[in-house]
């Protein structure tokens, strides 16, 4: 199970890695970041990003061969959220759409009210959305209720590689929703994006854990292995576990090579 | 040849710091020169705050461009000194070192890596606390608690560079022609001059592409010849004191909850706030939100400026490559030299661009202090264009995003 692709509506994505453009200090180490990640996947602000011409951010997205997620990032309300969504799909004639709807600027914490209407809204307009949520089990319910085609939890706030604060929480919403799950926000390093899927997660999205690192293209395939190793780990079945040692090799069987009357050094 | 004027030996395009510099520069060396541009000094050298400052701009992953900028660094007092001598302006060179302030735990953090950074580095820095950062600067905010200083990053007025730099190249033999650039002319591999808008056409054996933002995108440049270069907007505001005393001695640079922010005094009263770093292309529309952020972020550094008359807001174009390096040296074309892409540093590296292109335009080898702004490395080399693939979406509308979008961030 381990190398089965990723499904998102008709596309298939051999890579559970979807990249953030933010962050990045210059746009060639960003695109070595990305061939690294082996991401088939990247998001753009659409409010933020508007260059298209030659040497533009979207010009090394098209060269890398990547697809683009638009991301809503910078909405506050459902209305804005909506407009964006729709300037994105008109532009890059995708449907899909990162649905961010953020509550305040100091957390970045999406505005749950807000971002389920504009879920709601979306999905009637024929798109495929990817709400970044809170780690809130109901509210990602209530998002997979009204048609979104990916749940997409933190694991703590955008920016903060504070890891996931709440595996719990995180646990139940693998538990209760049949849709790809994938976490988004928080990552800090390779061990985290582990975790993220070793608890079931499909698909993990980060961008400053990667654009921020000191070497961004190391941490690209740092993040590229640590998904993939999540992932396997996942699928193999991990041991119990217990308090006391169970020793891999035992005793039972062994041919006895010493005679255990003599004392070791004699 | 055309008209009734001779062939000038080299000929510029683009009239801000670096064109006018290496004009003024080639001009002293014995040149003929003229410079092209419509408007001089009117693009990002009108908006660039000044700041001289290789060791607090240090970003992680470029230390290949600290030889340069450090070199660069050291040019500006003999640049200046000379520059004042030659057109009798001030330039606004002021050696008053830099100091970089954080507010809350995640700032100091940043603080902190960035301090083991300089110590790798070899650059010197000195960790200030709160007292010792508000006995340097009063009106810091007290609840800027940790800090560095930087003694040798200091501050130039480029608009003044500019207007001296205008005085200094017409005393010098130097013909500004105030006219746009419409295509640069050529025969196969070697460049020939250029074709001005009003279809005039000048020869010249040697051209600069001096052209900043717009160094990519002139006419006649094949495009084994156009450098990386693209528009990086930055908006900016200016603060005045009423009362007339710059409201700091020294450039303040300071991470607010993350966010860089930058305030440059200038002698008149002045404090330019900058810089937001937005990929929209060549609009340069002053925005609210930028805005609004660098109020924010400014009145935190330093509460006091609440006071202060708004007198400008500004939105400028960085010439900027992939790697953040600048493209100096020969061109795709023979006769051709490069010397743009200079990214947030154009003040900065303007002295030590003139270095570099008398030395290219007399047959000269760069040094390997020019290493990482060698036109041929690979970061700035064009590409292959992105092939064909059908299974792609198509992306119709992208002139309507960038209408609709323009005004938001």
């Amino acid at each position: 199970m381990a190398t089965t692709a990723l499904t998102i509506g008709e596309v298939e994505l051999g890579s559970r890695l979807i990249l953030g453009t933010g962050g990045a200090s210059g746009l060639d180490v960003l695109e070595r970041a990305i061939v690294a990640s082996g991401t088939e996947v990247v998001t753009v602000a659409l409010r933020r990003v508007t260059d298209t011409g030659p040497g533009s951010l979207l010009d090394v997205i098209e060269r890398t061969g990547v697809r683009i997620l638009p991301n809503t990032a910078g909405c506050y309300t459902a209305v804005e959220a909506v407009k964006v969504a729709e300037l994105g799909r008109e532009a890059f004639g995708t449907d899909w759409v990162k649905l961010e709807v953020i509550g305040d600027e100091r957390t970045l914490l999406p505005d749950p009210i807000e971002l389920l209407t504009a879920a709601e809204r979306l999905v009637a307009a024929g798109f495929t959305v990817w709400p970044y949520t809170n780690d809130d089990p109901i509210l990602a319910s209530r998002l997979a209720e009204v048609g979104c085609a990916v749940i997409m939890p933190l694991g703590a706030p955008i920016g903060s590689g504070m890891g996931i604060r709440n595996p719990y929480n995180l646990a139940i919403i693998r538990e209760q929703i049949d849709l790809p799950i994938i976490l988004d926000a928080g990552i800090g390093t390779a061990s985290d994006a582990t975790l993220a899927m070793e608890l079931g997660c499909d698909g993990v999205l980060l961008a400053s854990a990667v654009t921020r690192a000191r070497d961004p293209e190391a941490m690209a395939t740092a993040m590229r292995h640590a998904v993939e190793a999540g992932r396997l780990a996942a699928g193999a079945g991990r041991i119990p576990r217990r308090r006391y040692a169970n020793a891999s090799t035992t005793d039972e069987g062994r041919p006895e090579l010493f005679d255990p009357t003599t004392p070791p050094n004699a | 040849m055309t008209g009734a004027t001779p062939s000038p030996d080299v000929l510029i395009i683009g009239g801000g710091l670096i064109g006018l510099a290496c004009a003024w520069r080639l001009a002293t060396d014995g040149a003929t020169v003229t410079v092209l541009d419509p408007t001089p000094g009117a693009g990002a050298s009108n908006v660039a705050a000044g700041m001289l400052a290789p060791v607090t701009e240090v970003v992680y992953g470029e230390e290949s461009h600290l030889a340069l900028t450090i070199a660069a660094a050291r040019r500006w007092p003999a640049f200046a000194e000379a520059l004042v001598d030659a057109s009798g302006t001030d330039v606004g060179y002021r050696a008053t070192g830099t100091l970089v302030v954080g507010f809350d735990r995640d700032d100091a953090a940043a603080l902190r890596d960035l301090e083991a950074f300089h110590a790798e580095l070899g650059l010197e820095v000195e960790h200030l606390d709160r007292d010792a950062l508000r006995v340097r600067e009063p009106m810091l905010s007290p609840r800027a608690h940790v800090g560095l200083a930087a003694a040798e990053d200091h501050r130039v007025e480029p608009r003044a560079v500019v207007r001296a730099l205008v005085t200094a190249t017409e005393r010098a033999g130097v013909t500004i022609r105030r006219t746009r650039t419409r295509a640069l002319r050529r025969d196969g591999g070697r460049v020939r001059g250029v074709t001005l808008e009003d279809d005039t056409v000048l020869d010249a054996p040697q051209v600069v592409l001096a052209a900043g933002a717009w160094s990519a995108v002139m006419d006649g440049l094949p495009p084994e010849a156009t450098p990386a270069v693209r528009p990086l907007k930055g908006q900016v505001l200016h603060l005045r004191d009423p009362q007339g005393a710059p409201v700091l001695t020294t450039t303040v640079r300071a991470l607010v909850r993350h966010r860089h922010v930058y305030l440059v005094p200038r002698d008149d009263g002045r404090l330019v706030v900058g810089a937001s770093q937005e990929e929209r292309g060549f609009d340069t529309t002053v925005t609210a939100g930028p805005v609004r952020e660098l109020l924010d972020d400014a009145v935190r550094v330093v509460p006091g400026i609440d006071e202060l008359a708004l007198t400008e807001t500004i939105a400028g174009l960085r010439p900027t490559t992939p790697d953040n390096a600048p493209v100096i040296g020969h061109g795709g074309l023979d006769g051709l030299i490069l010397a743009t892409g200079h990214h947030r540093n154009g003040a900065l590296l303007t002295p030590i661009t003139t270095d570099a292109v008398a030395t290219l335009a007399t047959g000269g080898t760069l040094d390997a202090v020019f290493a990482c702004a060698d036109p041929g490395r690979p970061a700035v080399r064009p590409r292959p264009a992105p092939s064909d693939d059908a299974d792609r979406p198509a992306r119709p509308g992208l002139q309507a995003l960038i209408d609709t979008n323009r005004g938001t961030r």
